[in-house]
């Protein structure tokens, strides 16, 4: 027997995909849960049919509710051992391609996207290079094109950056003002910013290279496989795929299809 | 202890242990594993709040001293009777109701993460009273909130004893947001997941 709150949650989740096609259907149960409790709070709602009932009837507010569905944490050269390892085994490799495609899947605020932008040009990669970073979340993309982080991180990103094999002082890439970081813009004029689902969008170009990292973790099985095709499709010959430190392609539909470069760095390549 | 002790006679067979421990926490589990014996067939997931390195220690530390298998728990992966889980440092830990695990890096809860809280609640709402939660010794209010939620949805409480704890904060904190089953001290927590063990549902 489902409890209320179960119900609601599928129904709400089904409302959701019916009126705004936004598909949550095969997300993680226990991680939309707490999220959508976390709203029900913020929008002073005592049940989830309530909430449902506000955003079927409010685009806003759905807006609103998806800025808490979505998870904007991130940070620039999160896991700097996974930037070292893609400076010293996979850019000499990058280097031989005339040009390259890179595709940012679930770019969020945009922390991965300069980091990658960062570590592109440091190696003379950046000019030939055309970055796709893609996200369901409107408002985190215009955060990203904006480039602007709060300063306060800045101390832990310049500590990653140095992790990471930083060549230069990570202050250069930045001016500071007030309490804000404002990056460079020049970092990000072969980057085109765009709305793509992995839920229900389809491959939109041949890339040579996939960043999708801590986005799958959120998704069950079901969507992790549908995520792995895009990916597998949009891949060119040997092209690379890069996952968060905790996601794997070893049980997916998709583990023969790749190997493993740097199994410890979530470093893939397609076959 | 036998299994008619009154706290907790009228519960019903468990089908798994979530333990949460903070300061303190390595030796408190230590002691309260002490008396497992090779077979024990629940599964114990367990969230330690540690320093936040990438790659802990943990899992290793616990496998060399154990006779269970100990793993750090994999997003996805289905849980297996009779292994202990350690969540992963940087992300917090919740149980599907497929009974697999998985993590998520949503912002941290008591400058925590994993967190306690989120590993109690998500296991309460799959077990519901066919669970049992242990919270240990701890420097902060981790798990408090999760605890009465275990509560509340019929599952078993157990806090360790504050006047023996090595920090008492959080199982403090835990007291006062809701009353569970038992308050025991260390060597008796050994011994009830032994008890529970006997009394265990597969």
């Amino acid at each position: 027997m489902h409890r209320n709150t179960d119900i609601e949650l599928r129904l709400l989740i089904e409302a959701i995909y019916l009126k705004y096609s936004y598909d949550f259907r095969d997300y993680s149960g226990a991680s939309i849960k707490r999220r959508v409790n976390h709203a029900l709070r913020q929008f002073d709602c005592n049940t989830i049919s309530a909430l449902q009932e506000r955003i079927l009837h409010d685009p806003t507010a759905f807006m609103q509710l998806l800025q808490f569905l979505t998870i904007p944490v991130s940070e620039m050269f999160r896991d700097p051992e996974h930037f070292l390892a893609i400076r010293q085994e996979v850019v000499p490799i990058l280097k031989t391609y005339p040009s390259l495609k890179i595709w940012i899947a679930g770019c969020s605020t945009g922390e991965e996207v300069y980091s990658m932008a960062i570590l592109l040009r440091e190696e003379g990669l950046l000019d030939r290079t055309i970055i796709y970073a893609t996200d369901i979340n409107p408002r985190s993309l215009e955060k990203a094109k904006q480039g602007i982080f709060s300063l306060e991180n800045i101390r832990a990103y310049t500590h990653n950056y140095q992790k990471a094999g930083g060549q230069r002082s990570f202050a250069d890439y930045y001016t500071a003002a007030y309490d804000y970081a404002i990056f460079d813009k020049t970092l990000r004029e072969n980057v085109t910013f765009a709305d793509h689902s992995l839920a229900t969008d389809s491959v939109f170009s041949e890339t040579n290279l996939i960043s999708c990292r801590n986005v799958l973790i959120y998704f069950n099985k079901n969507l992790q496989n549908r995520a792995f095709g895009l990916f597998e499709e949009s891949l060119c010959h040997r092209g690379f795929l890069m996952l968060g430190s905790k996601e794997t392609l070893d049980f997916s539909d998709y583990s023969k299809q790749f190997t493993s470069v740097l199994k410890q760095e979530r470093i893939y390549r397609k076959l | 202890m036998t299994v008619q002790n009154s706290y907790w006679a009228n519960q019903g067979p468990v089908e798994a242990v979530v333990i949460g421990a903070s300061a303190g926490g390595v030796e408190a589990l230590l002691t309260i594993f002490a008396d497992l014996k090779p077979g024990f067939r629940l599964p114990i997931i367990v969230v330690l709040h540690l320093p936040d390195e990438r790659r802990s220690q943990v899992a290793e530390v616990f496998a060399r001293r154990l006779p269970v298998p100990v793993r750090e728990a994999q997003d996805k992966q289905p849980i297996e009777p009779g292994t202990l889980y350690f969540a992963a440092p940087g992300y917090h830990l919740s149980i599907e109701h497929d009974h697999s695990f998985s993590l998520s890096q949503e912002e941290r809860v008591h400058y925590s993460r994993p967190a306690i809280d989120y590993l109690f609640e998500s296991a309460a709402d799959v077990y519901q009273q066919r669970l049992a939660a242990v919270l240990l010794t701890g420097a902060n209010q981790d798990g408090a909130r999760g605890m009465s939620l275990v509560k509340e949805l019929g599952g078993l409480t157990i806090i360790q004893d504050p006047d023996e704890a090595q920090v008492s904060t959080m199982p403090r904190a835990a007291l006062d947001l809701c009353q569970p089953d038992c308050i025991l001290p260390l060597r008796g927590i050994g011994r009830l997941l032994v008890e529970l063990e006997h009394n265990a549902c597969y």
